[in-house]
C-alpha cells in the first residue's frame, strides 16, 4: 500500500478552507442511517463523540473507566494553547505554526500543523460558549500565561486543572447527546479489537468490563482517540489503566505505526522513592520559570547530601552546579523538555544524583522567595527589613503561584519545599508517536481513524507544552466532523452492517481464543512482573539516550520478556467477571510487542532529533559539543511501520517530509 | 510497617459480601494506600488467591475513580486529599485498617470494593450541560467580560472530580453536594443562565429517581469532600430550585 498523506493542493494558509469547500457531505436526513463507533472518550474522542452526534449520525461511545469524564486528559494541568493574540504580542497562526514545526524539530508534516495553528482560536470560543471556567483578569477578560519557552503568552489555563475543565465541557457536550439517545455511551468497556468487513472498518469486539461478555459492535466508521502508551515504561505520568490495546490491534489489522520510538521525558517530575512506586507524578513545567535547577559540585558533597549528614540549604553557592544556566546561557532554565530531561541524566549518571536513588536534582526556589519578597517589601513601603521578614513575604508571593503544586509536593514527598528545595527527576509523560493517519485523520485502514494523543500528526519529534489539549479538541470538534462526513458520504445506501458475519464470527473467536489462553498459562508470576521487567528494559536502553548496542539489546530482552510472560504469568480469577488481572494482561501483552517495535525504530533512525537522542548522533567540536545532532539529509521522514507477524520483522514505509513554508534549522538554545 | 487489614470482598452485585483479614508486612510508609493495596493484590496472586478489586486510574487525585471507605471515612483520614493522595505515613506499624467500599443505596456495588456511580452521570445527562453545538462558530471568546469573581467562583464549584465521598459520608446518603455544585458553575456564568430553571429542575428531579436521600445540613460532605467544595453550593441551589419552582411554566 502506498503512503499517500492526501494533503489538499494549494497555498498552506488556504488548504484546509479549500478542502472543506471541496468534500462531500451528508445530507441530514441520511446521517440518520449511519452509525458511528468513537473509542475512548478524552478531549479527541469526547469533542468527536458530541459533534457527530450534534450532525446527527448514531454514535456509540466506549471508554473502560466508569464514566467519559474520568479519561486521562483530566490530569493535564498547565493549560492549552490558541493563536488568540489577546495580549497584543505579535501572535498569529502563522506563528504558533512556526514554533510547533521547530519545537517539533522539523519532524511533524506542515499542513497537519497549520491546520491546527488555524482552528486553535475556535476552541477557545467554543469552550467559552459551553461555560468552561478559564482564569480571568480584572477586566472579566481571559487571561493568559506563557509556556514552554516559546516568546508570547498564548497559552490559556483554568487554575492548574485546564485539562479537567475542557474535559467537563466536552462530557457535558457528550452528555446533552446521549440525553437526546444520539449517542449510545458504553462505560467499562474495552475495545479488543477491530472487524474489518470488505477490508474496511466496521465495526469492533468489545468486552464488557463488569460482566466479562465479549460483545460485537458494527457501524460505517470507526474512530480510535485511545491516548498515548506512555505506560510501556511501567512508570509514567500516565493513568494506570492507559494503553496500547486498540492502537495496537488496528496496528496489527493493517494501521501503519509511526514513530514509536519519539516519547517526550518531562524534566520536572517527582522522583521515584523506592520499588513501591506504580507511577511518576508530573510537576507543572511552570515552576521552571522561578525554580533554579542544581546538583552539588562535588561528589563528597553529594555523599555527605545522601547520607543525610548534609542539607542542601547549608551548601554554599560556590559549590553548586546550576547546570542549566553553566551549560545554556541564553536559555538557562528554560530550554525546551528534551534538553532539561537530559542534562538531568548527564548529572545523575555522572554520580551528582542526589537522593538515594541517584536519581534526583533540586529544583531550588531559595532566590525566587528572596527576589520576591524585596520586591513585595518595596511595594510594602518596609524600610531596612530584615532577611527573615523578606524571607515571609517571598514565601507568601510563591505560594499565591505555587501554592497548589507545593502542596502537593509536599503530601506526597513529606518535604516542605519552602524550606528545602524540590527534588525533580525526568519521566515518561507524552508519546508523539502514533497511528499514522493522513491529512483526514484516516489511517491506513480505509474507515478507521485515529485521533488525540493516539495519532502521530502534529507533534513531530517533540511536543510542546499546552499544544495536546489544543490538538485533542481540534481533532475532535474541528477536523473530524468535516472529514468523517467525505467517507461516509458513499455510505448511505449501505445500510445496518450486520454482526453475524463471518468476520464477526472470526474477529470475536480470536478474542475470545486469547482471552482464555491468558488464563490458562497458570504460570507463577503476575502481570505486573513482567509490566516491571519490560519498564526496565526501556527506561535503560530506549530512554533518554539510546545507542545502536542497547537498542539491539533491549529487542532481545523484550522478545525474551514476551516468551516468558506467554509461559509463565499467573491470571487469577475467570472470563465472566470483572477481572482487573485480566485486563492487564491483555494491555501488558501488547505492550511487549509494542516495546520490541519501539526499540527497533529507534534503532533504524540513527540521527538525535526532538525526544528521541542517540548517542551516535552528536555535534563535535565548537559551541555546540555533545548537543543532538539532526540529520536532515537522511531522516527527514516519518517511519510508518506495517505488521507483518512479529515486531522485529515490521516492514518501513517513509512518508518524506517537505517543508515548503519553513527553513529548516539547528535548535540553538546556547 | 506491618498491618491488618480487613477487606470488604463480595463477589459480585448479588453476592454477600464481608470483611476478610489479611496480614501484610514491610509496607514503606512512603507508599501510597493504593500501592499498599498493589502490595496486597500481588501477595495474594502469588499466594493463587483472587486479588481484591478497587475503582483507580490518575492516581494524582482528579480523575475521581478511587472510593475507599478507610477507617470510617471517604477517602480515609486526611482531609481535601482523595485515596489515591493517601499515603501509609498517615498510619501506625501494627495498625489494624478497615477498607470498604462507598456505600449507598444508589451506589451499588459491582465487586468487592468496587461501585456503580453511573446515578452521577445520569444526573449530569438531565441537564449539566450548556445548549450550544460545537460547530466553532459562536462568538469571540473575550466579547462576553465576565466579572473575575464570578469566573473564580465558577470555577471552584467545577472543581469537583464527581467522586461520590460526599454521599457516602451523608448519613442520608444524599448528593446534594455533588448536584449544587454543577448547578452552581453555570448558574454563576452568563452561559448558563438562559437554561438555568430547567437545568436546577431537571438535575433534582434526576437525583430523587435515582434514588438519593435528603440533605438535612449535617455538612458532613463539605469536610470529607477532596475538591473543598462549599456548602454554600447548596445554598445557592436551594434558591435556585426555589425561585425556578415558584416561577416555572412546566
Ligand atoms: C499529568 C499530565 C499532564 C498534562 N498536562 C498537559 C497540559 O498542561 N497541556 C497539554 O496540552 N497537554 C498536557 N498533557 C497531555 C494531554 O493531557 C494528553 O495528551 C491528552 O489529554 C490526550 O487526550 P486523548 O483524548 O488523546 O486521550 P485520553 O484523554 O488519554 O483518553 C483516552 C480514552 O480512551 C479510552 N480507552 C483507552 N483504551 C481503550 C480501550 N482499549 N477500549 C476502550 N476505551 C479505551 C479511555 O477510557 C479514555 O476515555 C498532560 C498529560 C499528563 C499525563
Ligand atoms: S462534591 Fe466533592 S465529594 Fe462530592 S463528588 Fe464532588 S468532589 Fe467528590
Ligand atoms: S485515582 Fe484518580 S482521583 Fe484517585
Amino acid at each position: 500500500m502506498s503512503l499517500d498523506a492526501k494533503i489538499p493542493e494549494g497555498p498552506l494558509k488556504d488548504k484546509w478552507t479549500n478542502h472543506k469547500n471541496h468534500i462531500n457531505v451528508v445530507n441530514p436526513a441520511n446521517k440518520r442511517h449511519i452509525d458511528i463507533i468513537v473509542v475512548g472518550t478524552g478531549l479527541a474522542g469526547g469533542a468527536a463523540a458530541a459533534s457527530l452526534a450534534e450532525m446527527g449520525y448514531n454514535v456509540k461511545a466506549f471508554c473502560y473507566q466508569d464514566s467519559p469524564r474520568r479519561a486521562h486528559s483530566i490530569a493535564a494541568q498547565g493549560g492549552i494553547n490558541a493563536a488568540k493574540n489577546y495580549q497584543n504580542d505579535g501572535d498569529s497562526t502563522y506563528r504558533l505554526f512556526y514554533d510547533t514545526v521547530k519545537g517539533g524539530d522539523y519532524r511533524s508534516r506542515e499542513a497537519n500543523v497549520y491546520r491546527l495553528a488555524e482552528v486553535s482560536a475556535n476552541i477557545i470560543d467554543q469552550c467559552v460558549a459551553q461555560g468552561v471556567p478559564f482564569a480571568r483578569d480584572y477586566g472579566g477578560l481571559l487571561d493568559n500565561r506563557s509556556f514552554g519557552g516559546v516568546l508570547v503568552s498564548r497559552t490559556f489555563y483554568a487554575k492548574g486543572q485546564t485539562g479537567q475543565q475542557l474535559l467537563l465541557g466536552a462530557y457535558s457536550a457528550m452528555n446533552r447527546q446521549i440525553a437526546q439517545g444520539k449517542i449510545a455511551m458504553y462505560n467499562r468497556h474495552e475495545m479488543l479489537d477491530v472487524v474489518l468487513v470488505g477490508g474496511k472498518a466496521r465495526g469492533i469486539i468489545a468486552r464488557d468490563l463488569v460482566t466479562g461478555e465479549i460483545e460485537r459492535h458494527s457501524a460505517h466508521a470507526v474512530i480510535v482517540a485511545t491516548g498515548g502508551y506512555g505506560n510501556v515504561f511501567f512508570l509514567s505520568t500516565n493513568a494506570m489503566g492507559s494503553n496500547v490495546t486498540a492502537s495496537w490491534k488496528i496496528h496489527k489489522k493493517g494501521a501503519y505505526f509511526a514513530n514509536p520510538c519519539y516519547t517526550q521525558i518531562h524534566p520536572t517530575c517527582i522522583p521515584r522513592s523506592g520499588d513501591h512506586q506504580s507511577k511518576l507524578t508530573l510537576m507543572s513545567e511552570s515552576l521552571r520559570n522561578d525554580g533554579r535547577i542544581w546538583v552539588p559540585k562535588k561528589l563528597e558533597d553529594v555523599k555527605a547530601i545522601r547520607e543525610g549528614k548534609l542539607k542542601p540549604k547549608e551548601l554554599k553557592e560556590e559549590d553548586r552546579d546550576y547546570y542549566l544556566e553553566r551549560r545554556y546561557p541564553a536559555f538557562g532554565n528554560l530550554v525546551p523538555r528534551d534538553v532539561a530531561s537530559r542534562a538531568a541524566k548527564e548529572r545523575c549518571d555522572a554520580g551528582f544524583g542526589v537522593n538515594a536513588t541517584g536519581e534526583a536534582v533540586y529544583l531550588d526556589f531559595a532566590s525566587a522567595i528572596m527576589r520576591y519578597g524585596t520586591t513585595e517589601a518595596h511595594i510594602q513601603g518596609l524600610h531596612n527589613p530584615t532577611q527573615d521578614q523578606i524571607r515571609e513575604l517571598g514565601e507568601k508571593a510563591v505560594e499565591n503561584k505555587y501554592g497548589n503544586l507545593f502542596q502537593m509536593y509536599e503530601k506526597i514527598v513529606d518535604q516542605n519545599p519552602y524550606k528545602t528545595p524540590m527534588m525533580i527527576y525526568p519521566a515518561v509523560h507524552y508519546t508523539m508517536g502514533g497511528i499514522w493517519v493522513d491529512y483526514n485523520l484516516m489511517t491506513t485502514i480505509p474507515g478507521c481513524y485515529a485521533a488525540g494523543e493516539a495519532n502521530f500528526s502534529d507533534h513531530g519529534a517533540n511536543r510542546l507544552g499546552a499544544s495536546a489539549l489544543m490538538q485533542g479538541l481540534a481533532d475532535g470538534y474541528f477536523v473530524l466532523p468535516y472529514t468523517v462526513g467525505d467517507y461516509l458520504a458513499n455510505d448511505i445506501r449501505t445500510g445496518k452492517i450486520p454482526t453475524n458475519s463471518p468476520e464477526f464470527d472470526a474477529a470475536e473467536k480470536e478474542v475470545k481464543d486469547r482471552l482464555e489462553r491468558f488464563i490458562n498459562i497458570k504460570g507463577t508470576k503476575s502481570v505486573d512482573h513482567f509490566h516491571k521487567e519490560l519498564g526496565k528494559v526501556m527506561w535503560d536502553n530506549v530512554g533518554m539516550a539510546r545507542n545502536a548496542e542497547g537498542l539491539k539489546e533491549a529487542m532481545a530482552k523484550i522478545k525474551q520478556i514476551r516468551e516468558e510472560f506467554w509461559k509463565d504469568v499467573r491470571v487469577p480469577g475467570g472470563l465472566n467477571e470483572m477481572n482487573p488481572e485480566l485486563e492487564k494482561a491483555g494491555r501488558v501483552a501488547d505492550f511487549l510487542e509494542l516495546g520490541e517495535l519501539f526499540a527497533k525504530d529507534a534503532l533504524d533512525r540513527n540521527e538525535s532529533c526532538g525526544g528521541h537522542f542517540r548517542e551516535e548522533s552528536v555535534e563535535i567540536g565548537g559551541e555546540q559539543e555533545g548537543e543532538a545532532k539532526r540529520d536532515d539529509a537522511n531522516f527527514a521522514f516519518v517511519s510508518a511501520w506495517e505488521w507483518t507477524g512479529n515486531p522485529s520483522e515490521a516492514k518501513l514505509h517513509k512518508e518524506n517530509l517537505v517543508f515548503h513554508d519553513i527553513e529548516l534549522k539547528q535548535r540553538s538554545y546556547k | 510497617m506491618n498491618l491488618t487489614l480487613k477487606v470488604w470482598r463480595q463477589k459480585d452485585g448479588k453476592a454477600k459480601g464481608e470483611l476478610v483479614t489479611y496480614q501484610i508486612k514491610d509496607v514503606s510508609p512512603d507508599s501510597s494506600f493504593l500501592e499498599m493495596l498493589d502490595m496486597l493484590n500481588e501477595n495474594l496472586v502469588n499466594e493463587g488467591k483472587d486479588p481484591a478489586a478497587f475503582d483507580h486510574d490518575c492516581r494524582e487525585g482528579i480523575c475521581g475513580m478511587c472510593s475507599l471507605y478507610i477507617n470510617g471515612e471517604a477517602h480515609g483520614p486526611g482531609r481535601l486529599i482523595t485515596t489515591c493522595q493517601l499515603h501509609m505515613r498517615s498510619f501506625k506499624d501494627g495498625e489494624t485498617i478497615y477498607i470498604e467500599p462507598f456505600r449507598a443505596a444508589a451506589f451499588p456495588v459491582i465487586k468487592d470494593l468496587v461501585v456503580d456511580r453511573s446515578a452521577f452521570d445520569r444526573i449530569q445527562q438531565a441537564g449539566g450541560y450548556v445548549s450550544v453545538n460545537t460547530s466553532g462558530n459562536t462568538q469571540d471568546a473575550n466579547s462576553l467580560p465576565i466579572p473575575k469573581d464570578d469566573a473564580d467562583k465558577a470555577f471552584d464549584a467545577a472543581t469537583c472530580i464527581g467522586c461520590g465521598a460526599c454521599v457516602a459520608t451523608c448519613k442520608n446518603s444524599s448528593a446534594m453536594l455533588f448536584v449544587a455544585a454543577k448547578v452552581s458553575q453555570f448558574a454563576l456564568l452568563p452561559q448558563g443562565k438562559v437554561e438555568a430553571k430547567r437545568r436546577v429542575l431537571n438535575m433534582v428531579k434526576q437525583m430523587d429517581e435515582e434514588g438519593f436521600g435528603n440533605c438535612t445540613n449535617t455538612g458532613a460532605c463539605e469536610v470529607e469532600c477532596p475538591k473543598g467544595i462549599s456548602l454554600e453550593n447548596i445554598a445557592r441551589m436551594n434558591r435556585e430550585y426555589f425561585s425556578a419552582a415558584i416561577t416555572s411554566e412546566e
